[in-house]
């Protein structure tokens, strides 16, 4: 198979690298080499937290800029922070619900309108996947669950060589118990709005 | 039961470098740990901290954080030479506080396998300087090995020990990023058997490094120095893979940036590559026959150019007409990686695949189409979002107090862990940070030459690490300033580990508990108060009479990081609220504490109730007594 790079981003506490760390553990399940790479340290205080999964041949564990096939966003301004690492055939999956950074809660700087953000990356990408990722969490009955959410929302819009039967075993067995129904319920929320995108 | 004591082998994981590191210790029968944590290497310590209270019946291995890494270094030392395995974890800027032992340890050597981690951090991801640790093989004479991967980590941290027990020798390890918070699949072999206890055997002429000794041990080290430049020539670990004419030598995670670049070029009958695994001592013999078998070779590794100069050397000595090319002379990227990334191979960051692909490219005159980068003109600018200090931060407390008693004409020295966020608005005390310990050394220096009035700020963990032998010197010296010394009661930047200044009954070690105060007194200090920051009208009061004693003050502000409060002391405060009747909008809470609960609408700052977790800090700053806890639901 040829090379799928995904890069996920996200901000401190909302489960990216947990998300990344589970598909890379699927794909593991399902035979397909794989090389996930996260960043640990000061980046997790309230910052903007990077992880990469490299599917199929490649070894190198992170992604260049204009070389991720699929980006995945926590955050509508984030999608737009990670834009370099896009080029125009790059399938971008955005969560649509602000996380205001602290200069733009006090009003010290100005927060893109998240359909400006959507539109511009419209412009310079082949397929965006937006939506209110949150939500679907909530509506999960999870708030925790939008990285579920969202590697669900991955399954839904990206080709991917694991099927997702094997995604969601790893769901079930590898994260909290009694989070593990509520997880499963966000990531086939996230699945389908964006299969229906 | 955690994958990571599987006593059989066979199986796949999907691991991180740091446990496949763990994991390959536990396969070599490691007996013995220390290390002091620091990023990219603490999931090492972290993982077998975790393994040892999870599974105290199945894990046969002595672990503990020493209180820096030269006495990590000192404590694996005496281990090794008693005869057990041992390993010893620090990141790259650990090794300089080890280098002392380190130096003269080369010389006294090993009874059993002995393996230092040296986690390296190209790109300044979580640390003060990116230097290049490959040096510290050379300065200390000891063999080092460089994973490409956590695989790769597992397999020669295994085998590191072996080498160290047959040369008698400490090795060293070497990662960057990269490696250490990478994962793939990671085969496990069978776990080792663990040798527990020995029995130190004394031998002064080998161990007691007076001058008459340390003359014949140099000369042991260089011997060993030798036997092991001919067991690098047949190493496994250096490898040469792929055949033609053009040549690439290169080490690490840039040797999978290489291996990619090559097949994504096409140009695997074209190239060959050399992969240097066991990177000191380099195989010279078959580096040089590597040289002679192409015409032009190119050199990939990531910071300072060793190889690149090694392969020169070898080169010139032998005769060889090669070409070689890689960052020498040497351009200089005109902006921090954080701005643009270089797009040439430089002695600053860490290198990426299309960066190293396009350096292969230009080198061998190769054509590549790769994607095109997008023009992002008119992008809507995404608002800038730099870590913070968590909601509820004592740390925070603690700056408002000394910046309201001290004002913005005080030099506050800083040191590292969370609270050298300070350096950002709204708080802005932090002017001078080299180090680990820096903040109270510094402090001396700076007001003995100003006569200027200095607060320095160090955290508990930093305080045991090195601030102890600084505050000495400035009492014995009469060194003339205040040290604020943030107790939050654990390791909150790495990731809550402990440290002779927590409590650890709380957590449940049993490991002794040494208070502050008691040992900042026994240091000399005459004037030291404990305060409890989020009170802050008896700080302020405190502070200020710190600063006005003559000589060295210390202000212990104790309170525990909320994160691990979380974990260990869970409390049920109310979060706050703002009367929107009371409130006038004055910002003072905005301006002067800028907590991440906090918001403004409609000209009023707001708490997210989901955020605050009652602190009060807040509250005791509105002029209007417009901050309230939330009442409880009737």
């Amino acid at each position: 198979m040829s090379t799928q790079r995904i890069v996920f981003v996200g901000v401190g506490g909302q489960g990216n690298l947990l998300a990344s760390n589970l598909l890379g553990q699927a794909a593991l399940a399902a035979g397909v080499q794989v090389v996930v790479s996260e960043i640990h340290g000061m980046a997790q205080r309230g910052g903007v937290v990077e992880s990469a999964v490299i599917l199929g041949e490649a070894t190198s564990p992170i992604v260049s800029n204009a070389e991720a096939d699929v980006l995945v966003s926590f955050e509508p301004v984030e999608a737009l922070r990670l834009l370099p690492k896009a080029n125009k055939e790059t399938l971008i999956i955005t969560n649509t619900r602000p996380m205001p950074p602290f200069t733009v809660a006090i009003g010290a700087a100005p927060y893109p309108p998240p359909e400006e953000s959507v539109a511009y990356l419209g412009k310079k990408v082949k397929k965006v996947v937006a939506f209110d990722g949150q939500a679907l969490a909530e509506e999960a009955k999870n708030p925790l669950s939008l990285n579920m959410v969202m590697l669900g929302a991955l399954f839904g819009a990206a080709e991917l060589p694991i099927d997702v039967k094997t995604m969601k075993k790893v769901i079930r067995s590898q994260t909290k118990k009694r989070f593990a129904a509520s997880n499963v319920k966000a990531f086939d929320l996230g699945f389908k709005a964006a299969a229906a995108a | 039961m955690d994958v990571l004591l599987t006593p059989s082998g066979g199986k796949e994981h999907l691991l991180l470098g740091n446990e496949a590191i763990v994991r390959g210790a536990l396969e070599a029968g490691m007996a013995f740990a220390t290390c002091y944590p620091g990023t990219p290497s603490s999931e090492v310590p972290d993982t077998l901290y975790r393994l040892r209270k999870q599974f105290p019946n199945k894990v046969k291995y002595y672990f503990e954080y020493s209180t820096n890494e030269k006495v990590a270094l000192e404590c694996a030392a005496g281990a090794a030479a008693s005869g057990v395995r041992t390993l010893c974890t620090m990141k790259h800027v650990g090794v300089n506080v080890a280098a002392d032992p380190l130096m003269t340890l080369a010389y006294v050597g090993v009874r059993a396998g002995m393996v230092l981690l040296t986690a390296d951090d190209p790109s300044l991801f979580s640390s003060q300087n990116e230097q290049d640790n490959r040096y510290y093989a050379r300065l200390s004479g000891l063999p080092m090995l460089e994973p490409c991967g956590p695989a790769e980590a597992k397999e020669m941290t295994s085998h590191a020990f072996d080498l160290s027990e047959e040369l008698g020798t400490p090795v060293f390890i070497r990662t960057t990023t990269r490696v250490n918070h990478a994962r793939e699949a990671v085969k496990l072999a069978k776990l080792g058997k663990v040798k527990q206890k020995s029995k130190f055997v004394k031998a002064p002429m080998q161990f007691v490094t007076v001058p008459a000794v340390s003359r014949n041990l140099h000369l042991r080290l260089l011997n060993i120095h030798k036997q092991a430049a001919a067991l690098s020539e047949s190493s496994p670990w250096n490898k040469i893979s792929g055949r033609g004419k053009l040549g690439i030598i290169t080490n690490g995670v840039s040797y999978n940036y290489v291996a990619d670049a090559v097949a994504d070029l096409g140009a695997k009958s074209k190239i060959k590559i050399f992969k240097v695994g066991m990177s000191y001592p380099l195989p010279e013999k078959k580096l040089a026959n590597f040289l002679k078998s192409v015409d032009k070779v190119l050199v990939v590794e990531e910071l300072e150019p060793i190889m690149e100069e090694a392969a020169r050397a070898i080169a010139q000595e032998k005769g060889i007409k090669v070409q070689i090319v890689g960052k020498m002379p040497g351009q200089i990227p005109a902006k921090s990686v954080d701005v643009e990334i270089p797009k040439f191979l430089s002695r600053a960051f860490e290198y990426n695949p299309r960066l190293v692909r396009s350096a292969i490219a230009k080198a061998f005159g190769l054509k590549y189409k790769g994607t095109a980068e997008l023009k992002l003109t008119g992008m809507p600018a995404p608002p800038g979002r730099p870590p913070n200090l968590c909601p509820g931060c004592p740390h925070r407390a603690t700056y408002h107090a000394v910046k309201e008693v001290m004002g913005d004409e005080a030099i506050y020295p800083t040191d590292i862990g969370c609270y050298t966020l300070g350096l950002l608005p709204p708080i802005q005390a932090a002017d001078f940070l080299i180090c680990m310990g820096s903040s109270v050394s510094s402090a001396g220096g700076i007001s003995r030459a100003t006569g200027q009035k200095v607060v320095a700020f160090i955290g508990d963990s930093t305080f045991f690490h090195s601030g102890i032998t600084g505050l000495v010197n400035a009492v014995h010296n009469n060194h003339n300033f205040t040290l604020v010394i943030l107790d939050n009661g654990t390791t909150a930047m790495t990731g809550h580990q402990p440290h002779p200044g927590v409590n650890t009954d709380s957590i449940g070690d049993i490991t002794t508990h040494v208070p502050l105060e008691p040992l900042v007194r026994g240091l000399g200090v005459k004037h030291v108060t404990t305060i409890k920051p989020f009170k802050v009208r008896a700080s302020k009061k405190a502070i200020k009479e710190a600063v006005a004693h003559d000589g060295v003050s210390v202000i212990i502000s104790k309170e525990l990081c909320p994160l691990f409060a979380k974990r260990v002391a869970p409390t049920s405060k109310k979060p706050f609220y703002v009367n929107q009747d009371k409130c006038k909008g004055h910002m003072d809470c905005i301006k002067k504490v800028a907590c991440p609960a906090m918001f403004v609408e409609d000209g009023q700052a707001r708490i997210n109730p989901m955020q605050c977790i009652g602190c009060a800090l807040c509250a005791q700053i509105c002029p209007e007594n417009a901050i309230l806890p939330v009442k409880a639901k009737a």
